[in-house]
């Protein structure tokens, strides 16, 4: 790269526009067996289902303390597609880059894109690359779709919870929200809070294989937290869900950034989370899986659905009282992914 | 944080429900307690604490959130502001949503305003100096525990020189509308949980004279759930036994004469005025303006714009609510045209307000 800053030349089509691809991007994102530069990838059709599912990615700042917005990028829709119970087979990539982004920027960001591909055992097959003038785009805005296959019959949905499934999370909640708010608006904390990106279609292709039918609803609680995402799956299912606060796992740093800033960690997102539903005879068995799981050092069992009281949330709390969780109306924060 | 579950611990909470059950044993009426803090509005709805008291004792919630008490009026004045060339708004994050009378700073902002959230009054100063082509407002809203900050921030933009930083002022102070509603025959406060930490810096003593006039207990109390039990326990012996004083649950934060020093800075800065409350109107002594050798800091003064008349929403029972005659649920708005992504009331913008409190966490 002659340039050590993105040109507009570089989204023209032109000699830039190939010097960035053949330079940059191409080795960074291909080498997984997908390096024709067709205008489209061309798979292997597959048996069983297809999963599909895409997602944008705008977080500011770009990059945050344990990530940046190109892994999340991949977690992101790696993570979608787990959450049907399939397992990603491709990736599409665009990339929508403001004029003036510095070059090692975008290595540095295209280089955790392809860690986290390979880490989740997907590949990038496909993208496309825009460059716009500078203040149209806030540094580089990421779109991801995926593709998935689901090679098992266990039926997972968001509409699947009964009553008497224990509830798991595999770790802290509201790390990823706390870590961007924290480092966007350069807050002094005591203890420096990073983001649980994370890829996690390893853990539910085990979980998935170990419990069968006994695994109801998955879901990553990634923009309005474990409270908006339980709330979905309380009204999806038409069940009550009751949690206990004494439960919630909850990094001692997040915690006290909630509190300053009066925040509830419950609301607060997270990018490499699960909230699995499982029948209560196999609940402590997907707690040891995640347990033993390189992003389930921290998972807790930390409710049940406890009636068909369709679409309610309650928290049974510290002290024992009882309250309502309602989803969040707006963003407690805003572009946090 | 290091202690929050000492101060949220099961067994000791079961004891003192117990201690508040045998306590109003026998009282043949009910009690009405009200909080006057934003910070224990939140904390009743998110520990459950009205589930947990006896029928007996009811809690209200007063004007203690100061957002849900500034006026429709200050609103139009931020967004007239906000329409200014060169004009940068910093503001706290709750007061981007609250609807003036036809607009408010967030739809201002996709029209093309300048609106920065701040944690602090001095992030705005920053701002100001790293702006020197713009004017930075700051919206100064609090009680006596914002003011202090927003004192420390025009000092410091004082000693910077700086000639674009200004403050548009709505700050207000306790215990004036405690004494307000407490004369007011039909709210019938039995006793107050006084505000932590507005009583940090005005001191539990600060409530005296309205205990002497009224007669109505008060207890600084914390925010923890066994600091809430503990307040609620002081408040019901003492109108059990039919006496009325100053008690400071709160003992390992508020000192009888509260923060001196605190006090001074927000004083050099700020001079006591009237000032208009949502909901309850007009209160002498209850606000705080610049002093005189601050005005060239004061928007409204150096920055004159064209404000459309105020106009509060028809309907719209914040006023009664903030009063504490009123649940949320008692509001016809509540729920259906008035929700927290299209609030109508001020109490439903604020996190602290009575109405976004109940919204979330449910009655």
């Amino acid at each position: 790269m002659r340039s050590d800053v993105i040109l507009l030349g570089h989204g023209s089509g032109g000699k830039l526009s190939h010097e960035l691809l053949d330079e940059l991007i191409v080795p960074a994102l291909s080498g997984l067996g997908q390096s024709d530069q067709n205008d489209a990838a061309v798979l292997a059709a597959q048996q069983g289902l297809l999963a599909f599912t895409t997602d944008s990615y705008v977080v500011d700042p770009i990059f945050f303390p344990g990530g940046n917005i190109g892994d999340l990028a991949i977690h992101g829709t790696v993570n979608d597609l787990a959450m049907v119970g399939a397992r990603p087979i491709a990736i599409s990539v665009g990339l929508i880059i403001e004029e003036g982004l510095a070059v090692h920027e975008l290595r540095a960001i295209l280089e955790s894109m392809r860690a986290a591909s390979r880490q989740a055992g997907v590949a990038i097959v496909t993208g496309d690359t825009k460059v716009v003038p500078r203040g149209k785009a806030d540094k580089i805005f990421i779109n991801t779709s995926g593709i998935g296959v689901i090679d098992h019959d266990v039926q997972i949905s968001g509409s699947n919870a009964r009553v008497g499934d224990k509830i798991l999370i595999n770790g802290t909640i509201g790390d990823h929200g706390m870590a961007v708010l924290a480092s966007r608006e350069g807050l002094q904390l005591e203890s420096c809070i990073t983001t649980d990106s994370a890829p996690l279609n390893n853990m539910v292709e085990v979980l998935v294989e170990k419990l069968g039918n006994q695994l109801h609803a998955l879901r990553d609680p990634t923009r309005g937290g474990v409270a908006t995402t339980l709330k979905e799956i309380a009204v999806q299912s038409r069940v009550e869900i009751t949690l206990q606060e004494t439960l919630l796992p909850i990094n001692f740093a997040v915690a006290g950034a909630c509190g300053i800033l009066g925040l509830d960690p419950l609301f607060v997102a997270n990018e490499g989370k699960l909230l699995a539903f499982v029948a209560p005879e196999a609940a402590e068995q997907a707690l040891s899986i995640m347990l033993s799981h390189v992003h389930g050092k921290h998972a807790a069992i930390i409710g049940e659905v406890t009636s068909t009281a369709a679409g309610k949330v309650r928290l049974r709390t510290a002290i024992g009282g009882l309250r309502a969780i309602e989803m969040l109306a707006g963003e407690q924060l805003p572009r946090i992914c | 944080m290091k202690h929050q579950k000492e101060y949220r611990d099961p067994e000791l909470a079961r004891l003192q429900l117990q201690a508040i059950r045998q306590a109003v044993a026998g009282f043949d009426r009910t009690i009405t307690l009200m909080e006057v803090c934003g910070t224990h509005t939140m904390a009743i709805y998110q520990h459950g604490i009205r589930s947990l008291l006896p029928e007996q004792i009811r809690l209200v919630s007063g004007p203690g959130c100061p957002v849900c008490v500034t006026p429709v009026g200050y609103v139009d004045q931020a967004v007239a502001l906000s329409r200014r060339p060169n004009t940068i708004i910093a503001s706290f994050g709750d007061m981007v949503r609250v609807p003036g009378s036809s607009s408010n700073l967030l739809q201002e902002q996709a029209r093309g305003a300048t609106i920065k959230i701040v944690y602090s009054p001095l992030d705005a100063v920053n701002l100001a100096e790293r702006t020197p082509g713009a004017d930075v407002v700051f919206l100064g809203v609090g009680f006596e525990t914002t003011a202090p900050t927003v004192a420390a921030a025009i000092l410091t933009a004082a000693q910077k020189d700086l000639d674009n930083f200004y403050v548009l002022c709505s700050h207000k102070t306790m215990p004036g509308p405690m004494t307000t509603l407490a004369g007011d025959p039909e709210i019938q406060v039995d006793g107050y949980l006084c505000p932590a930490h507005v009583s940090a810096i005005i001191g539990a003593n600060a409530y005296q004279p309205l205990v002497d006039a009224y007669q109505v207990p008060c207890v600084v109390t914390g925010f923890e759930p066994l600091d809430m039990l503990q307040g609620v326990l002081m408040l019901a012996r003492q109108v059990v036994a039919g006496v009325a004083r100053v008690e400071t649950q709160y003992s390992r934060v508020v000192k009888p004469e509260g923060n001196p020093k605190a006090r001074k800075i927000l004083y050099q800065v700020f001079e006591t005025c009237a000032a208009r409350w949502r909901g309850i109107g007009d209160i002498p002594d209850s606000g705080l303006q610049l002093r005189p050798d601050y005005h060239r800091f004061d928007a409204a003064r150096q920055l004159p714009v064209a404000i459309e008349p105020s106009i509060e929403h028809q309907g719209c029972l914040c006023g009664e609510i903030l009063k504490g005659k009123l649940r949320p649920k008692d509001c016809p708005l509540f729920r259906t045209t008035c929700t927290p992504e299209d609030p109508v009331g001020a109490c439903m913008v604020s996190s602290e307000g009575t109405c976004a409190a109940e919204y979330k966490y449910g009655g």
